[in-house]
């Protein structure tokens, strides 16, 4: 790979016994899109925190743009752009102080800083709404205000945690095409952790983590090829022989999921017709589809990444955070 | 996937740490003139420090003042009422809670997260500490120095002189209180510790200010506990200065002032305890800042 922009090495982080993350290796490449996927827990944030500076690791070292987190956190803080987890802008100030006070405090320079955002005001579609306090922001909006003030000072690398989390699919797409293409304009390097596994498809490349440990790194289509060839789903009011005879007669394991039975086989096309042709047992559904990030998941842990009853717990956590901080 | 772009912001003397200081002035800059922004865009919150005062001064005042009967302190000839010197005490209340409260935002900051931001932007922790001290500052003396308004009805006379010695008495006090505040706020990582704060720091810190009642003639606890509060320093001197335009004699003052062993204190020496107060805890604080994690 070309000299890496973003560089760990074993990188640990203990909270006391807790060790949240457990020796991360990882090189991100200038201008690639880089996903960290994950469960909840999994270690993301704390180690976009290390990479940040915010955090310091327990063992191991980083490279962010060159310079070791760890000897020079400030000169790290003047590459990196960051828009974190949990809100974090001054709901009493309007859209437009908001970017005014980030300005400053990253000495974008004064000739400068009126055009830059009213820039970013505009490509993130915030220029009516500039000077309204953001206490009257919808989510969408304020998480929009983020990621425009975290690419104000023109990072040479953004780093982005969950940054659509519990916004619609529309805003959510919307956000992507501002990333696609502030990158393809400028050239930064965005490295971001999401557990939705369909924004995972348009990284460059994805880690997969797990428990504090990257469990598969490659681009989509390289994890999803750790799936071998096709997802076979179906149900059945007698899973268990119809597992048992799947396993005898057609040579493929399956996996229980959820009171279905999940096989990867190779040609699914094939191999569906013949399925429902010679099972003895009583087929209810079937279906078949192109692995997803989520069946790599599974396959290297043995659990689905996020189910619904987790991403409920999330959207409710930021509502209350997003209430919380409409209070001060 | 192109090396230039990479390398190419790396200057050769990547050993040299960067230099943060200019950047760290903008920022102690722009960390005051958010709280200020803040302060006269919560109007509620102005209007509401204004009635306290107002309260004290009204309640206390007129009660105290008719069960004191002669309705003069010590029966001083030159009558001074308790409300007249309440008066002054007032001030220093309304800078002394404005004061710890305005640098006590960070705690807020911290909660609702705005503090991340701050925290990590390319300057040093110290301008963040400082940032905040002087916004403190700021808000509790505009806070004191509006209660000079009130004067002619307490019945204290105000010369342009007198007002001019004041701003900088009350900067002092509020700096002194301020930086208390900051060095609470880097120790608390939560708004929990917020109430015991409140109910046995500050209301006691206030009490034994000598802001209602002269701190002569207490018991020999009380007395002790007087002179180790910080806020005595800086409201004695700012009682003296705001009560010399109202002709009364300087053995009257001396004698509801601050001492120590029975010697009254200069003023230039409580606002130089008051400075080192707030200058020793406002390092502390910035220490505290400087941790990680
Ligand atoms: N300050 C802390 N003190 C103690 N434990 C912590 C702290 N921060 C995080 N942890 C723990 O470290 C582990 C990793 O947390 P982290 O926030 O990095 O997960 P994540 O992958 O970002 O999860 P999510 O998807 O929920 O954001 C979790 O078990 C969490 O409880
Ligand atoms: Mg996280």
């Amino acid at each position: 790979m070309a000299e890496a922009v973003i560089e760990a090495k074993g990188l640990v982080k203990k909270y006391g016994e807790l060790e949240a993350v457990r020796g991360i290796d990882l090189q991100v490449a200038p201008g690639e899109i880089f996903g960290f996927l994950g469960p909840n827990g999994a270690g993301k944030s704390t180690t976009i925190s290390m990479l940040c500076t915010l955090l310091s690791p327990t063992a191991g070292t980083a490279r962010v743009a060159g310079i070791d987190v760890v000897h020079d956190p400030a000169r790290v803080r003047q590459k990196i752009g960051l828009v974190f987890q949990d809100p974090s802008l001054d709901d009493q100030l309007t859209g437009r102080e908001n970017l005014e006070f980030h300005a400053f405090i990253y000495s974008v320079p004064a000739e400068v800083r009126r055009a830059r955002i009213d820039q970013m005001l505009e490509l993130l579609q915030l220029t009516d709404r500039a000077s309204s306090q953001v206490r009257t922001y919808s989510g969408g909006m304020k998480r929009r205000l983020e990621i425009a003030r975290g690419m104000l000072h023109e990072p040479q690398i953004l780093f982005l945690d969950e940054p659509t989390l519990g916004l619609d699919p529309q805003t959510r797409r919307n956000i992507w095409t501002h990333l696609n293409d502030l990158r393809s304009r400028t050239g930064i390097t965005i490295f971001m952790t999401t557990h939705y596994m369909d924004e995972a498809e348009y990284c460059d490349r994805i880690a997969i983590i797990d428990r504090g440990q990257i469990v598969a790194l490659g681009t989509p289509d390289q994890l999803k090829a750790m799936v071998g060839g096709d997802v076979v789903t179906m149900t059945s009011t007698q899973l268990d022989a119809a597992a048992e005879e799947i396993e005898k007669s057609f040579r493929v394991t399956p996996t229980r999921v959820d009171g279905t039975l999940r096989m990867e086989v190779p040609d699914g096309k094939k191999f569906v017709p013949r399925l429902v042709r010679e099972l003895t047992v009583p087929v209810d559904t079937i279906s078949l589809r192109r692995p997803s990030l989520d069946d790599v998941f599974l396959k290297l842990t043995g659990r689905a990444i996020r189910d619904e009853e987790a991403g409920d717990r999330d959207r409710m956590r930021q509502m209350a955070s997003r209430w919380m901080g409409r209070r001060r | 996937m192109s090396v230039e772009t990479a390398t190419k912001p790396m200057a050769a003397d990547l050993t040299i740490p960067v230099d943060t200081r200019a950047a760290s002035l903008r920022a102690i800059y722009i960390i005051w003139y958010r709280d200020i922004l803040r302060y006269w865009r919560d109007r509620w919150r102005l209007v509401a420090s204004l009635a306290q005062p107002l309260l004290f001064l009204i309640v206390f005042g007129s009660g105290l003042s008719s069960s004191l009967g002669s309705g003069t302190l010590f029966g001083a000839r030159g009558g001074l009422s308790y409300i007249q010197f309440m008066y002054p005490g007032i001030i220093g209340m309304s800078i002394l809670f404005t004061a710890i409260f305005g640098a006590m935002s960070i705690v807020w900051d911290r909660e609702f997260g705005f503090l991340k931001e701050v925290l990590v932007a390319p300057i040093d922790r110290w301008a963040v500490a400082v940032g905040k001290a002087l916004g403190g500052t700021t808000q509790a003396m505009i806070q004191g120095l509006i209660l000079l308004v009130l004067a002619p009805f307490v019945g204290v006379k105000l010369s342009v002189l007198t007002v001019l010695a004041i701003i900088p008495l009350a900067a002092v006090l509020a700096f002194g209180l301020a930086s208390f505040g900051v060095m609470l706020a880097s120790m608390m990582k939560s708004l929990q510790g917020f109430q015991v704060v409140m109910n046995f720091l500050m209301m006691p810190m206030f009490f034994l200010s000598g802001a209602l009642f002269p701190l002569t003639g207490l018991p020999g606890w009380m007395t002790v506990l007087t002179r180790l509060d910080p806020a005595s320093y800086g409201i004695d001197p700012l009682r003296r200065v705001v009560l010399s335009d109202s002709g009364l004699s300087s053995a009257v003052v001396d004698r509801l002032g601050l001492t120590i062993n029975g010697h009254v204190l200069p003023i230039p020496l409580e606002v130089g305890v008051m400075l080192a107060f707030g200058v020793v805890l406002l390092g502390i604080a910035v220490v505290m800042f400087q941790r990680r994690d």
